[in-house]
């Protein structure tokens, strides 16, 4: 027998609090899917096989712009571009092998990997993964599948759900500009997307914001070297 | 198979594929800075420019609903009082809402 594990009860809570937030997350993008024109099936799908809210929220928003929905995919995916490398923290804690890791990688999400990332014990990692895992996965398709309910019985103008999706971009957005470089980055992201609207496909203005964060981050790592130049003088 | 469902079956499946990579490609790949820094900032300037796209593009023209502006903007001050994502959602849309009833 194993000796119980101490944070158990810890990890457990904050677990389930982050896996209330997913559930109200979940029911705004499951109302906002079905307000740009994905049918309920097409909601669930997303958010049981894609299950990862950015990425999903990305997609509908393309998605509903109108033309091809196939300019939809690679914003769904360049978004999806993060979850490859919170990869590397989690093979270290979890080391997936063989068939473990095709079950392992669908869950390697932004909350999993800081909630098993945080831990001090390496059973304290892995319990925290799978559990925060599991509870939000299961709360993210319950809010979705509310979400898309709700959001199919009324009128989605009405409720002025048009103004959810800017909102909910610039809230996930809002974290990340703190960094002075990131401000630079989103707003050459604007600026290149805006300029392309009336002459680009739709679709292709959000895919090509991409190029902002290649030069940004292809650039000298200013912030970086400037710590360096400071720690040599001090 | 409608357009629509297809595209979503490549998006979802190709973004599963991108974790699963996380999980097996060699470390040294993931780990230079370089590539670290491109991850970092690909979100950033993505969401940026879905917030410009969702505000200002009404089909392939400017356009500009200002009450969505309106309840966009009173998100913002919820994030600036530092208030959660459900709270933004909600001041955003309830603006909105609240300015197409009374216009």
């Amino acid at each position: 027998m194993e000796e119980p594990l101490p944070e158990r009860g810890a990890i457990l809570k904050a677990a389930i609090g982050i896996g209330l937030y997913a559930m109200a997350f979940g029911a705004s993008f499951g109302a906002i899917a079905v307000g740009s024109g994905l049918t309920l099936a097409q909601t669930m799908a997303l958010s049981l096989v894609m299950f990862t809210g950015a990425s999903q929220f990305a997609f509908v928003g393309v998605a509903a712009s109108g033309g091809s929905p196939f300019a939809a995919v690679p914003a769904g995916l360049l978004l999806g571009v993060r979850n490859a490398f919170y990869g590397v923290p989690i093979s270290e804690i979890l080391h997936p092998r063989g068939f473990a890791r095709l079950w392992t990688a669908h869950f390697v999400i932004d909350e999993t990997t800081a909630m098993a990332v945080s831990q001090g014990t390496p059973r304290a990692r892995r319990f925290a993964f799978w559990a925060t895992g599991l509870i939000l996965f299961s709360l993210w398709q319950l809010g979705s599948l509310g979400g898309a309910l709700i959001g199919s019985a009324v009128n989605p103008e009405e409720i002025g759900l048009d103004a959810a999706a800017p909102a909910v971009f610039l809230a996930l957005l809002w974290p990340s500009l703190r960094r002075r470089e990131a401000r630079w980055v989103a707003l050459a992201g604007a600026v290149i997307a805006l300029a392309l609207v009336p002459i680009a496909p739709p679709g292709i203005p959000v895919v090509a914001a991409a190029v902002a964060a290649l030069v940004g981050g292809l650039l000298p790592d200013r912030e970086a070297a400037q710590q360096i130049d400071e720690a040599d003088h001090s | 198979m409608t357009p629509l469902w297809l595209a979503i079956i490549i998006a979802a499946v190709g973004c599963y594929l991108l974790k699963l990579a996380g999980v097996s490609l060699p470390e040294s790949v993931l780990n230079h800075p370089n590539v670290q820094r491109v991850a970092q900032f690909l979100p950033i300037a993505m969401l940026s420019a879905l917030v410009a796209v969702e505000l200002f593009d009404g089909g392939g023209r400017y356009s500009l609903d200002w009450r969505i502006l309106a309840g966009v903007a009173a998100g913002v001050i919820a994030l600036l009082l530092r208030r959660g994502f459900l709270v933004v959602f909600l001041v955003a849309i309830g603006v909105t809402a609240l300015l197409r009833l009374v216009t």
